[in-house]
């Protein structure tokens, strides 16, 4: 399993250091889940393929998923945790030998808000992943080798379908709640407005139901990165043994800054420099930002696909699901329940996003509740262990688990 | 936990609530832990939306299970769309708004009821603080000048003008004593007993209210 933490940008342990060096020292954190691994299963095949919401399949779809927590006998107590562009299904919890916990590890396990003594809790990396679910550079069944640009382009509602797959695999009809950050809210939102009767309750933080042109300026220049890169061979570096690697690390390193705010930029690193006492007045590294968003860049290489990045950032591209007037329809007649969250320094996915969501699904009559977090870490807050936003899920997962009752 | 589910109202509130119509839908402008919209949700099968801005109350609410919008009275009210609710109830809230012309303008528009109650600053008892030479202190101004969520008082004359410049009918005036409960024999001259009073407005439908909906 490839170095899980980082989710869409810098993570917990980069934020708040005192407690993610307490965890890297002991362990194991208190309210930890502990030791965990990921599993696989086949959830489609060529008797049964992948219909995708294009009309293309995909004939072997593998996904890859943890558990914690335990399934009650009446199977609804079920939490449904979807990931961000870059996470995988590594949510909570350690796995053997490594020192640092999964990427929601603050919000997840014993006695945390998505508390895994009450709960069932399940993430799976998404189609289109590169950390254990079928992909783009995944082996095309048909050729051989992996897809590349073969693949077919994906949408919102396809990452919903095999989610869907994957809970009824595991027996579970209806899910207590669905909970996601950026991509991993949008992803609620398709699946609460496509099956409400499955999500009762739907947590959407720091996402978007429609990308601006500033967004898909930033996702285009990072994919032009990769393209253009003279190692990405039209998709096909996996056969011809290169890697686009400058333009995968060029893609990371634009997105880190939007990630976060300049505010926590200037508190992280000012102008300090790196490793002198004086600027060296050269194009190397030189200040700690700079150093910052060359590890980044580094690290990414060594665990996400470039395919995936294409693929991913394009299904939030063309991400519109308030386009059809009768989108909101099924959701507005059921039970269902929102909890849309943004934070004030976001500028990726700023309040007027998550607003713009709200207002929708409360103009259709919809039960949401709304809340604007001061943080000052910009669009990655949602991965960090602000005790508001924290209370705030808090409450409203322990007002499902009780209703649910 | 308790305290949040109990169905037993503040009396004030209670009256709020008789005059809500069963199975409406209501918007509650400063709606605190949301004990209204949680009583009239679950005993009168109304839908409901709240807004508030405490921190502490908004969790208390998510966590009763009232919907709960946060947003800033003053400058966020376009966010809800002309007409989408039959009553918006503004409770003990007016007093504490910078700009009350505007907000009831939006209420206007989102609504035709309206139910608003205000502290009096009229009540004699406060009338005989200034005369000695203080700022009134009571159950409902409880308050010291200096710490005080309020930013605009008025007396019950006085806002009645107001309702009526704002384009509103006043259908039914409900003084209360500090105890929140109505007034007795001297109802007949609230502006002098009454500690606050509950309004049940109807925005004039003649106005063109939609024309608030840009601030």
């Amino acid at each position: 399993m490839p170095d899980s933490t980082p989710v869409t940008g810098f993570t917990a342990a980069d934020a708040v250091p005192d407690e993610s060096d307490r965890r890297e020292t002991t362990g194991e954190a208190p309210g930890s889940v502990g030791l965990v691994t990921t599993q696989q299963v086949q959830l489609f095949d060529a008797t049964h393929p992948l219909g995708l919401a294009s009309g293309n399949t995909l004939t072997e779809v593998t996904v890859a998923y943890e558990t914690y927590g335990t399934l009650n006998a009446t199977r609804d107590n079920a939490v449904f945790i979807c990931h961000a562009l870059t996470g995988d299904a590594h949510a909570a919890g350690y796995h053997a030998g490594d020192s640092k916990p999964g990427w929601w590890d603050n919000l997840i396990g014993p006695g945390k808000p998505v508390d895994t003594d009450r709960f069932f809790v399940i993430c799976p990396n998404l189609l289109g992943g590169c950390q254990g679910t079928t992909g783009p550079a995944s082996r095309n069944p048909e050729t051989g080798v992996s897809y590349g640009l073969d693949f077919p382009l994906l949408q919102m509602a396809d990452f919903v379908t095999v989610h869907r797959a994957l809970l009824a695999h595991l027996g579970i009809d209806r899910l207590l709640a669905a909970v996601g950050g950026s991509l991993g809210g949008m992803q609620v939102l398709q699946w609460a407005l496509s099956a409400p009767e499955q999500v009762r309750n739907a947590v959407i933080v720091a996402a978007s139901s429609r990308l601006t042109a500033q967004n898909i300026a930033f996702s285009a220049v990072a994919r032009q990165a990769i393209i253009r890169d003279q190692g990405f061979h039209g998709g096909r570096y996996l056969e011809e043994g290169t890697l686009p690697e400058t333009g995968l690390r060029i893609a990371r390193m634009m997105a880190h800054i939007t990630y976060l705010s300049e505010e926590a930029m200037s508190e992280k690193f000012g102008r300090r420099l790196q490793d002198a006492e004086i600027p060296r007045h050269g194009f190397g590294v030189d200040f700690a930002v700079e150093s910052y968003l060359d590890h980044q860049g580094e690290k990414f290489l060594n665990r996400f696909d470039a395919l995936s990045y294409l693929y991913l950032t394009r299904v939030m591209d063309y991400f519109d699901p308030f386009a059809d007037p009768a989108a909101t329809a099924a959701v507005a007649r059921s039970d269902s329940r929102f909890l849309v969250m943004s934070f004030d320094s976001d500028w990726r996915f700023n309040t007027e996003h998550s607003r713009q969501i709200v207002r929708t699904l409360e103009r259709a009559g919809c039960a949401v509740s709304f809340r604007e977090i001061s943080s000052a870490w910009g669009h990655d807050s949602f991965l960090l262990a602000d005790p508001i936003y924290h209370a705030t899920i808090e409450a409203f997962l322990d007002r499902a688990a009780e209703e649910a009752r | 936990m308790t305290a949040r589910r109990t169905t037993e109202l503040r009396t004030d509130l209670t009256l709020v609530a008789e005059h809500i119509t069963p199975g409406s839908r209501v918007l509650d402008l400063g709606c605190g832990s949301g004990s209204l919209l949680h009583y009239l949700i679950h005993q009168r099968g109304c839908q409901g939306t709240g807004v508030e801005i405490d921190d502490a109350k908004v969790v208390a609410a998510i966590r009763a299970g009232v919907s709960v919008i946060e947003l800033d009275l003053n400058t966020q009210l376009g966010e809800f769309a002309d007409d989408s609710y039959d009553t918006v109830v503004l409770s003990r809230t007016l007093q504490a708004i910078r700009y009350p012309a505007q907000v009831l303008q939006h209420m206007g528009r989102i609504a035709s009821r309206c139910i608003v109650s205000v502290p009096n600053f009229g009540q004699w008892r406060n009338r005989l603080a200034l005369i000695s030479g203080h700022m009134p202190i009571s159950r409902d101004l409880p308050w010291q000048w200096y710490d005080s969520p309020n930013v605009r008082y008025t007396t019950l004359k006085d806002l009645e003008t107001f309702f009526d410049t704002s384009g509103f009918r006043i259908d039914e005036r409900i003084p209360l004593n500090s105890d929140g409960e109505p007034l007795g024999l001297t109802r007949r001259n609230p502006n002098l007993f009454a500690g606050s009073a509950i309004y049940v407005l109807t925005a004039d439908p003649t106005r063109d209210w939609s024309r608030t909906r840009a601030h």
